[in-house]
């Protein structure tokens, strides 16, 4: 095969320059390195999301409100999910498929320990969140059936709330102001160990009447206290969808909607939660390997350029290959060849340096995401570099089969 | 032309160089015929058309007007990539400058041409070396250009242009880069080659290169005004051919520069 005779002639040439052949594949290494880190991260932190929200259990559902469409509101949740369909959701003879309905009203607060003080996001919940949310407790326990139905003023914090306000985390039985009311710490949770998605570390949690109450200025909706959200629990992951719709209907129902109506309000389930991470993150990672992508296009023009001095360079040993028979093809194919194996050579490179990145990166402990660099990424991104090596190599290699061979023999 | 013994045959070329408005006229109806195994020396001025004589033969370039042959085979209608496979297998080219590849040792200079005559790897590589023992380099086949002489260079190349068993040899000024000493090197070679048969041309202003050549051939202003050995051309010579060229003045005025050199008849 006549094909491969031209490697070695490419490697010769590329060999015989070795300082310039560096640096021209420095774009070609940078970009493949930089797309493949990037791709690699983006699984990564793709991965450790998917593995928390899985952490958490494949059969809660969340009701939220619908956001406002139009008006001076637009953008902001419509108030209408009440502690009456939290009620209503509790009828199991409706919901026999719903197991846990928690209601929820999150708002962000000062607490106050002491001199220390620290703005926070404070839930009010009742006794179930803790299961529906598979909350880990470090400290004491979490809110009581009886806290509960008593409006106690009770909380319990994340781990980051208590070190900001105590400097450590037992902290069971000290006491925390929110507006000037004095609560019990009863419990400290788990910390997470990622300032990421679905982390308490920074969160405190009451029982639902005091927030409602005391706390937060809780505006009603046809007489009852309205929650940010519901979190219920479907009995089996078979069984979501089945939940869904029983919620659906009841809290349809309970609007007066007309069957031509839309829903004011959302239910979202873990799956569709992670069809939405994993959108979101494949969106990130495609903007930023784009970019990403930039860099070696700046590396193929840096081959291009390079290849046309080359060219040039080599005038006479053209002319010289052309009289002594070689066809317009042979030509073309060297200098094609040529920048193929420059770029190849890079992105081999660049793979060897994002490999590397990932060990380091494995190394290191407590570090936040991993890259992961699949078998698709490799492929790609020697295709990409490949690619990269024709394209940009082929208009100098025309340049060169367009020489004439007596004016490229008398060129000085 | 068919039937005819000789190797290489020209009907009335003429060439024309189109430079913006200018029309240039760098050969004006030559007819010239070489035999196998002829020693031939084509000398002239710059600008008297013998290197466009010798783009023509040695099928780098094609006449305006007339007719090209070499081996019977007419060059004209030929595809580039037809004339690439002609010029690999029948000439053998040696130049000024070598013109060797930088950097490669000596085996695979010679190589080259054999390269694009599709010639397996290794069978290529004995006849490289084969080449080299006969212009008397056997010892320097893995020496780079920057470690041999001039004269060693040039053999390399002439190694080269005889790999793939050429029916002709074309060089030009074959001696210009070279001293006295490795230049008569060069030309006893040449003496050498033209002994065991080949063909050769030589295209040269230097009067005792070509005094060593069986034929010369004078070109001055795109017509041959003198040939030595050219009795065969001369028989069948129709307007240019050489008695009459050399008496009668030119049709046209040819826009060349003259300023450079003096004219050098030989024989």
């Amino acid at each position: 095969m006549k094909l491969v005779r031209y490697f070695p002639v490419a490697v010769d040439s590329i060999t015989a320059n070795k300082m310039r052949a560096g640096l021209t594949m420095l774009g070609i290494i940078i970009g493949v390195a930089a797309v493949l880190s990037i791709l690699g991260v983006g699984r990564g932190a793709s991965a450790d999301i998917l593995d928390e929200v899985a952490s958490q259990g494949t059969t809660r559902l969340t009701i939220s409100p619908s956001t406002e469409s139009e008006g001076e509101g637009a953008g902001a949740p419509v108030q209408t999910l009440t502690m009456g369909d939290v009620r209503a959701l509790f009828d199991p003879a409706f919901h026999p498929d719903v197991v846990e309905v928690v209601p929820q009203f999150t708002g962000n607060i000062q607490l106050v320990a002491g001199s220390s003080n620290k703005q926070t996001r404070v839930t009010g919940t009742t006794a179930d969140y803790a299961g529906v949310h598979r909350l880990e407790m470090a400290e004491g326990r979490f809110l009581t059936e009886d806290e509960i139905a008593r409006m106690s003023n009770v909380i319990v914090i994340g781990t980051a709330v208590a070190t900001d306000l105590f400097e450590r985390t037992q902290v069971v039985g000290e006491s925390v102001r929110i507006n000037g009311e004095p609560f019990t710490i009863v419990g400290v949770l788990e910390e997470s160990g990622n300032a990421g998605f679905g982390s308490n570390d920074d969160s405190g949690f009451i029982p639902i009447g005091a927030a409602h109450g005391r706390i937060f200025n809780v505006p009603r909706y046809r007489g009852d206290y309205t929650v940010t959200s519901i979190s219920a629990n479907a009995v089996s992951e078979e069984r979501v969808e089945a939940a869904e719709l029983q919620i659906e209907q009841t809290l349809r129902l309970r609007r007066g909607l007309g069957a031509h109506d839309d829903n004011d309000f959302t239910i979202s389930t873990q799956a569709s939660l992670l069809d939405t991470i994993g959108a979101v993150t494949s969106t990130l990672t495609l903007l930023l390997s784009s970019i990403a992508a930039i860099s070696l296009v700046v590396g193929g023009i840096g081959i291009m350029n390079i290849m046309l001095v080359s060219v040039t360079e080599r005038t006479r040993e053209i002319g010289l290959r052309k009289a002594l028979g070689a066809h317009t093809s042979d030509v073309l194919l060297q200098f094609l060849i040529e920048s193929l194996v420059l770029t190849l050579l890079g992105g081999l490179i660049g793979i060897a340096i994002s490999y590397g990145l990932a060990l380091l990166v494995q190394r290191i402990p407590n570090f936040p995401i991993d890259i992961l660099i699949g078998v698709d990424a490799l492929i790609l991104a020697v295709g990409v570099s490949a690619g990269c090596g024709l394209i940009f190599g082929l208009y100098p290699a025309m340049r060169a089969t367009r020489l004439d061979p007596i004016e490229a023999l008398r060129y000085e | 032309m068919t039937g005819s013994s000789a190797l290489i045959e020209m009907q009335d070329i003429s060439k024309v160089y189109r430079m913006g408005e200018t029309k240039v006229l760098a050969l004006n109806g030559v007819s010239l015929s070489i035999e196998e195994g002829e020693y031939v020396a084509i000398v002239g001025t710059s600008g008297s058309g013998k290197s466009t004589l010798m783009n023509i033969i040695g099928l780098l370039d094609s006449p305006t007007e007339g007719a090209f042959a070499i081996r019977g085979q007419r060059a004209s209608g030929l595809t580039g990539r037809q004339l690439a496979d002609l010029r690999n297998r029948e000439i053998g080219f040696v130049f000024q400058q070598f013109n060797l590849l930088a950097r490669a040792p000596a085996w695979r200079q010679v190589e080259l041409p054999l390269f694009y005559a599709d010639v397996a790897r290794g069978e290529s590589r004995r006849r490289a070396v084969e080449t080299l023992a006969q212009v008397g380099l056997a010892e320097r086949a893995d020496h780079r250009p920057e470690e041999l002489s001039g004269g060693q260079q040039q053999r390399v190349a002439i190694a080269r242009a005889l790999v793939n068993r050429p029916s002709l040899l074309l060089a030009d000024e074959p001696t210009g880069a070279l001293d006295t000493r490795t230049g008569e090197e060069v030309m006893a070679l040449f003496e050498k080659l033209h002994e065991e048969g080949l063909t050769l041309v030589i295209i040269t202003h230097d009067r005792e290169v070509a005094e060593r050549a069986r034929r010369v051939i004078t070109m001055r202003d795109g017509v041959i005004i003198s040939d030595s050995g050219g009795t065969a051309v001369a028989a069948r010579s129709g307007r240019n051919g050489l008695s009459e060229a050399a008496r009668s003045p030119l049709p046209q005025p040819i826009a060349i520069d003259h300023a450079e050199g003096k004219i050098y008849e030989a024989g």
